[in-house]
């Protein structure tokens, strides 16, 4: 029970860093590894203004929203000018950025791991020997609350319908009077905003925040969404919760000497050579 | 820099441009985007490690095997590539780097995550290589590599295998075996990392998982991509730039990560087909 719990925890930062991710690369297909860098980032900046307001809801929202401008501003000055290039030129410029990104962080806020020690006062809940954190009752809630939003700004309002056209075809958008530049510019606003949400829940719920904690998340991310077909957002949410759970529960079955990373990709890899595109294809297509 | 010093970055330099060009016979010529090179490699170097320090076995016999086995595992994952397309397969090649540099650091036989140390000197025709000897030996097998990149070439232009890389729906309805050419350029690149592997494990007497890892794969690809993909010159400068950079940035030690970053980025946002790529700057300088 335990178990199902933290893989539950697990499985939402998984998604909250996959969805922004899915948003990108839904409408640019881009394998926007830097999407790790900006994670890190929204963690960095989170502990900054933490530490200068105390308080924690203050930091988060004024984390969120200047991450979710500096993505604004990856799109811009470095992704725009080459989307028409070949598809390997955006990732090498992404990979590029990811180390640039990490090597400043090291430089301003020195490469030791510092604490995010954030006391929520509601006390930890037990339930017949389960222990839920009050740390993992916040991210359960700040996921779910996130992604309800997210479903309604995607399904509800004008923007989500501007944003999934340019997923679909962004000429076609173009043609029929949707303002790409600035959809697409939202959808990078977004999809940051939300890996910063990711990058201060991990930091707080892990009492760490320090320059390479990205590294994992760059391409765990990636395996979550091509689980869940690549730029499917509902996918991209369900492939989250079951690599978690797969991963969980291989971890704690003895016989496996593979660490979780292996596993998540020997999953990804099994999955694709049964269907090459994904869990959950995307719909439309 | 001392001359040995000198002479070990130019070994450094021939093994990773014989990376990036076998990289670029799938990436470059068969347009198959590969993250995860650096499995080859490691396969290549565990198989000679293994061979050498716990059979005894002689470096020519290494050095075949090393090669051998590595184009047997790139066969066998390029039969993937059939049917997993685009992003997918990039994806796939990163999680086949990260399972085998596990399988390197979790299973005993690989010798775990302390690697496998004491293979000894490389041994041809009775001479014991020194520093000296092993650039020199290496730029040999570097002159063979880039033959090789060229044959493949002409061999790939005659055939209309450019239009794989294109249009892989249109080449198939043309009569192009696709196919066929992605499990060739698969088995002979994999076969080039074998050998880049050997050279790497008697160059430097030991192997560790962490030789092989995701990192590596990306610099591969940095090199190559930078230098111009498609070409037979540029993989060579990638390397040797990408090599001698950090060292050439030595003086400003703190920054060095920061500009070696800022670089990659740079080049290829003014120079995206690479720099001796159809429209590189320095493909201009040498036409001119």
């Amino acid at each position: 029970m335990q178990d199902i719990v933290n893989a539950l925890v697990l499985g939402s930062i998984y998604v909250l860093i996959s969805v922004g991710l899915t948003l990108v690369y839904g409408i640019l297909k881009i394998l926007h590894i830097a999407h790790a860098g900006i994670y890190t980032l929204g963690a960095f900046l989170g502990l900054m203004f933490y530490h200068l307001t105390g308080n924690f809801w203050l930091a988060l929202f004024l984390s969120i929203i200047l991450t979710g401008i500096a993505g604004i501003g990856v799109y811009r000055y470095f992704y725009k000018r080459v989307l028409e290039e070949s598809r390997i030129v955006p990732l090498v410029i992404s990979i590029g950025l990811f180390i640039v990104m990490q090597d400043l962080y090291r430089l301003i806020w020195s490469p030791y791991r510092q604490p995010f020690a954030v006391s929520f006062g509601i006390g930890d809940i037990r339930l017949k020997g389960i222990v839920i954190t009050e740390h993992q009752v916040i991210i359960l809630i700040v996921t779910f609350v996130s992604l309800l939003s997210m479903y309604f700004l995607m399904n509800h309002t004008k923007l989500g319908l501007a944003m999934r056209a340019c997923a679909e075809d962004m000429a076609i958008a173009g043609t029929l009077g949707v303002d790409v530049e600035k959809t697409i510019s939202v959808a990078f606003f977004l999809g940051s905003a939300l890996a910063a949400l990711a990058g201060i829940l991990v930091g707080v719920y892990e009492n760490n925040v320090y320059p390479t904690m990205g590294e994992v998340p760059s391409y765990k991310s990636f395996v979550v969404i091509v689980l869940g077909g690549f730029g499917s957002l509902y996918g991209a949410v369900l492939a989250g919760f079951i690599l978690a759970f797969t991963e969980t529960i291989l971890v704690a079955w003895k016989g496996f000497v593979l660490p979780r990373d292996a596993i998540a990709f020997l999953v990804m890899i099994t999955v694709l050579m049964i269907k090459p595109e994904g869990l959950f294809r995307r719909a439309t297509r | 820099m001392s001359l040995d010093y000198i002479l070990t970055l130019v070994t450094f330099s021939n093994i990773f441009s014989i990376l990036a060009l076998s990289l670029n016979i799938i990436t470059g010529y068969a347009g198959q985007v590969s993250l995860g090179h650096a499995a080859f490699f490691g396969i290549g170097a565990y198989t000679s490690a293994i061979l050498a320090v716990k059979f005894g076995v002689g470096y020519w016999w290494t050095l075949l095997a090393s090669v051998l086995i590595s184009g047997v595992v790139g066969l066998f994952l390029g039969l993937p590539s059939l049917r997993v397309k685009h992003d997918f397969l990039v994806l796939a090649t990163i999680g086949t780097n990260f399972v085998v540099v596990a399988l390197f650091k979790y299973i005993d036989f690989f010798g775990g995550p302390y690697g496998i140390v004491g293979i000894p000197m490389a041994r041809i025709f009775g001479i014991d290589l020194s520093t000296t000897g092993f650039a020199v030996y290496t730029s040999i097998w570097l002159v063979i590599s880039t033959v090789l990149n060229l044959y493949i070439n002409k061999v790939y232009l005659r055939y209309g295998f450019e239009a794989v890389k294109e249009n892989e729906e249109a080449a198939e309805s043309i009569g192009v075996s696709v196919s066929l050419f992605k499990i060739y350029a698969f088995t002979i690149s994999g076969a080039l990392a074998g050998l880049a592997g050997n050279l790497w494990a008697y160059q430097m007497g030991m192997v560790f998982p962490d030789d092989f890892s995701f990192s590596i794969s990306i610099s591969i690809l940095t090199m190559l991509v930078l230098g111009g993909m498609g070409t037979t010159s540029g993989p060579i400068l990638g390397a040797y730039t990408l090599t001698f950079l950090p060292e050439a940035l030595r003086f400003i030690q703190d920054y060095r990560m920061l500009l070696y970053g800022l670089i990659i980025v740079l080049v290829m946002m003014y120079q995206p087909s690479g720099l001796l790529g159809k429209n590189g700057i320095l493909r201009k300088a040498f036409k001119r």
